[in-house]
C-alpha cells in the first residue's frame, strides 16, 4: 500500500508540472487553434536561465530560498519576452494562412531555441544546483519531500490565479471572447492582437516557473529537456480536451498519476515481462484509448464542423 | 508561375521530349560527377535525399491528398526497416532475397497503417495528430525494449550486419569495375533508388487524378459533403493510411539495406517532423512541390555542414561557434522565413493557390 501512496505522490507532483505546461498549450490552442510546438523549449529556456542565475548567486551567501526566488524572477521575464517575440515574429504574420504553415514555423522556432541553448549552455546535461536541502516527510508509509510540496503548492496557486483571471476579470472575458470568435470580438472593441500576444506571454511565464520546478525536481537541466516534457504536456492538454482550461489541469494530473502508477506496477502486473521502461507507452496508450472513446477529450465539448 | 511555364512548355511535344531526355542524362551522369568532384559521401547524401523523397511522397498521400495530419509517420519507416533487417541478417539467421523482402516490408507497414487508421477514423485534425504522434512513440519504445524477455529487436543496440541488396549475383555492397568505370556501392544504390522513385512518382501522379485521388481530395475539403456524395470515407481514409505506410515501409527497407545497421535511434519524433516539414514547405498536395521540399531539406543542411566550418575559419581565423549549431540555427530560421513568405509552400498545388488567393480578396472564413 505504501508503494501505491508513494507513486500517487510522485505522480501528482509530475502531473502538476504537466498541468502547468499544458495550460500554455491549451490557452494558445483555444484562441488561435495553433499547436505551439515551441512551448516545451520555453520551459527549457526557463530552467537554463534559472540555472545560470543560481550558479552565479550560490557562492554569495544569500539564503537558498532567496536565490531560487531571484532565479525564478529572472527566468519569468525572459521567457515572457520570448513568448511575445515568438508570437510577433513567427505566428502573427501567418494568421489566416493554411493551418499547417504556423505548425512548421513553430517547429522552426523550436529548432532555433534548442540550438541557441546548446550554443550558450553546451551539449552536456548540467547538474542543477540543489541549493535547497531536500527534507522528507512521512505520509502513511510513503515519503513526500519539501520540493514536492513546493511544486504542488506553487502549481495549484498558479492554476487558481489563472482560472480567476480567465473567468473573473475583464481581460479574461476578452480572452474568452477572442477564443469564441475573433472577428466578432474585434467588432466589440477588443484588441484581439493584444489578447493573443498576452496569452502567449502568460503561458510562457508559467512555463518558466514549470522549468525551474522540473529542473529542481530532477536535478538536471539540458538543452533537450523541453521537447519530451512539452510532448507529455501536449498529450495532457489533448487528454483533457484541447482548448479547455480545467481539461488541461485534469489531463496533466491524470497523466502524471497514470504514468507513475504504470511505472510502479507494470512489472508486477505482467509478471516482469514489461518493465518500467514502458512507462511512456502507458501514457500514450491511455491517451489513445481515451480519444477512441471520447474523441473530444475528457472535458472537451463536441464542436460542430468548422470549415 | 512555375506551373504556367510548365504548361506552356507542355504544348510543344518536341521541346518536352528534349527536356525529359536532358533530365534523364543529367540524372544518369550525376553519381559519377559527384564522386569525381566531391567524393562518395555526396552520392550517399543523394541516396538519402531520394529516400526522403519516398517518405515525403508517402506522407503527402496521407497529409496532402487526404488531409489527415500524421505526426508519427516515421513509425512505418521503422517497421519497413526492421522487417528488412530481421529477414536478412544474422540476427535470426534469415537471408531472404531482396525482391522477397521488399513486398513483405511494404505489406507489414501497410498493416500497421491500417492498425493506426482503424481506431482513429473518428478523430479530427489535431486529435488525430497527437494519436499518430503517440503511435510513433509507442512503436519506437517497443523497438527499444523488445530485447527481453525474448530478443526480437535487439533493443537499443540495434541490428547490425544486415545483408546488402543482391540482384542476380550483383552485390550492392561492394565496388565493381565496369570497363574503365569504377562503380561503387552507393552508385549502384543510387540507380536502384532512382528506378524505384520514378515508379513511386508515376504511381503518385496517376493516383492524384484517379477516382481514389479525387475521393481523398473531397474528404480533405469537406468530409460530410464527401460522405453525402457516396464516398466511403472509412475505406478511403484507411486506404490513404495503408498506401502512405506502404511507401514508408519500402523506404525503410532500402534504408536498412544501405546502412547495413539500424537502431531505434533513427526513428525518433524529429524525423517524423522533418518529413512533415518537407511536405508542407514544398507545397502540400503538389507532388513536384513535395519532391522539391524533400530535396531542399536533405541537401541544405548537408551543404551547410560542409561550408560553415571553412567559412568561419576564413572570416575569423578560428572556429567561433560549432558548425552543428550554426547549421541548425540557419535551418530553423529558413523554415520560419519560408513559411512567412510563402504560406502555401514553395510550390503550392493549384487548389491551394486558388484558396489562398480567394482568402486574400474575400471576407475571412
Amino acid at each position: 500500500m505504501d508503494i501505491f501512496i508513494q507513486q500517487v505522490i510522485n505522480g501528482l507532483t509530475l502531473g502538476a508540472v504537466y498541468a502547468v505546461v499544458a495550460l500554455g498549450y491549451t490557452m494558445v490552442y483555444g484562441i488561435i487553434q495553433l499547436i505551439n510546438f515551441a512551448h516545451g523549449e520555453v520551459v527549457m529556456i526557463g530552467a537554463m536561465i534559472a540555472f545560470s542565475v543560481i550558479v552565479a548567486l550560490a557562492p554569495g551567501g544569500l539564503p537558498p530560498l532567496v536565490v531560487v526566488l531571484i532565479a525564478t524572477g529572472c527566468a519569468i521575464p525572459v521567457c515572457m519576452f520570448l513568448g511575445y517575440a515568438m508570437e510577433r515574429v513567427a505566428y502573427r504574420p501567418l494568421r489566416g494562412a493554411p493551418r499547417l504553415a504556423p505548425l512548421i514555423t513553430a517547429i522552426g522556432v523550436s529548432i532555433i531555441l534548442q540550438h541557441f541553448a546548446m550554443m550558450i549552455w553546451g551539449r552536456s546535461p548540467l547538474p542543477f544546483p540543489q541549493v535547497i536541502t531536500t527534507v522528507g516527510y512521512d505520509v502513511g508509509g510513503a515519503t513526500i519531500t519539501n520540493v514536492q510540496i513546493v511544486i504542488l503548492v506553487v502549481s495549484t496557486a498558479m492554476m487558481t490565479a489563472l482560472a480567476l483571471m480567465v473567468y473573473r476579470t475583464k481581460f479574461g472575458a476578452a480572452m474568452r471572447a477572442t477564443a469564441q470568435n475573433p472577428q466578432i470580438a474585434g467588432l466589440m472593441g477588443i484588441d484581439t492582437d493584444r489578447v493573443i500576444a498576452a496569452t502567449f506571454v502568460i503561458g510562457a511565464g508559467m512555463a518558466a516557473v514549470a522549468g525551474v520546478m522540473v529542473a529542481n525536481y530532477y536535478g538536471i537541466a539540458h538543452y533537450t529537456m523541453g521537447a519530451p516534457l512539452g510532448l507529455k504536456a501536449f498529450c495532457a492538454a489533448v487528454l483533457g480536451g484541447i482548448g479547455n482550461l480545467p481539461g488541461a489541469m485534469l489531463g496533466g494530473i491524470l497523466l502524471g498519476v497514470v504514468e507513475a502508477l504504470g511505472a510502479g506496477y507494470i512489472g508486477d502486473l505482467t509478471g516482469n515481462w514489461f518493465g518500467s521502461n514502458y512507462q511512456d507507452v502507458f501514457a500514450f496508450i491511455v491517451l489513445i484509448l481515451v480519444l477512441v472513446f471520447r474523441p473530444q477529450g475528457l472535458l472537451g465539448e463536441r464542436v460542430g464542423e468548422r470549415a | 508561375m512555375i506551373d504556367e511555364a510548365l504548361a506552356r512548355w507542355k504544348r510543344h511535344p518536341a521541346a518536352l521530349a528534349v527536356g525529359i531526355a536532358l533530365v534523364a542524362v543529367a540524372l544518369a551522369v550525376l553519381p559519377f560527377a559527384l564522386t569525381a568532384n566531391f567524393g562518395t559521401t555526396w552520392v550517399r547524401i543523394t541516396n538519402f535525399a531520394i529516400l526522403y523523397i519516398f517518405l515525403a511522397l508517402g506522407l503527402n498521400i496521407v497529409v496532402g491528398f487526404a488531409g489527415l495530419l500524421d505526426l508519427g509517420y516515421i513509425a512505418f519507416y521503422a517497421v519497413g526497416a526492421y522487417a528488412y533487417a530481421l529477414l536478412a541478417s544474422p540476427h535470426f539467421g534469415l537471408h531472404l532475397p531482396f525482391w522477397a523482402i521488399l513486398p513483405i516490408g511494404a505489406a507489414v507497414a501497410a498493416i500497421f497503417g491500417i492498425l493506426l487508421g482503424a481506431p482513429t477514423l473518428k478523430l479530427r485534425g489535431d486529435y488525430l495528430a497527437i494519436v499518430t504522434l503517440g503511435f510513433g512513440e509507442i512503436v519506437r519504445i517497443f523497438l527499444n525494449n523488445l530485447d527481453q524477455p525474448v530478443n526480437i529487436t535487439n533493443g537499443p543496440r540495434g541490428i547490425a550486419r544486415i545483408d546488402p541488396v543482391r540482384i542476380d549475383g550483383v552485390s550492392f555492397g561492394v565496388t565493381d569495375r565496369l570497363g574503365g568505370l569504377v562503380v561503387t556501392g552507393p552508385i549502384k544504390y543510387y540507380y536502384l533508388l532512382l528506378a524505384l522513385v520514378v515508379v513511386v512518382i508515376f504511381i503518385n501522379v496517376r493516383l492524384q487524378n484517379s477516382r481514389i485521388g479525387r475521393a481523398w481530395e473531397a474528404i480533405r475539403e469537406d468530409e460530410v459533403a464527401a460522405r453525402a456524395m457516396g464516398i466511403s470515407t472509412v475505406h478511403m481514409k484507411l486506404l490513404a493510411f495503408a498506401m502512405g505506410a506502404c511507401f514508408g515501409g519500402i523506404a525503410g527497407g532500402m534504408f536498412a539495406a544501405i546502412q547495413t545497421f539500424i537502431s531505434p535511434e533513427s526513428f525518433v519524433l524529429v524525423e517524423s517532423v522533418m518529413v512533415l516539414a518537407m511536405v508542407v514547405l514544398g507545397g502540400m498536395g503538389n507532388i513536384w512541390g513535395v519532391i522539391l521540399g524533400a530535396l531542399l531539406l536533405s541537401f541544405v543542411p548537408e551543404i551547410l555542414r560542409f561550408t560553415v566550418e571553412p567559412l568561419q575559419r576564413q572570416l575569423f581565423g578560428r572556429m567561433l561557434v560549432e558548425p552543428e549549431v550554426i547549421r541548425m540555427l540557419i535551418f530553423g530560421f529558413a523554415l520560419v522565413l519560408i513559411m512567412i513568405l510563402r504560406p502555401g509552400g514553395l510550390w503550392p498545388s493549384a487548389v491551394r493557390k486558388r484558396e489562398l488567393a480567394a482568402r486574400d480578396g474575400a471576407a475571412p472564413r
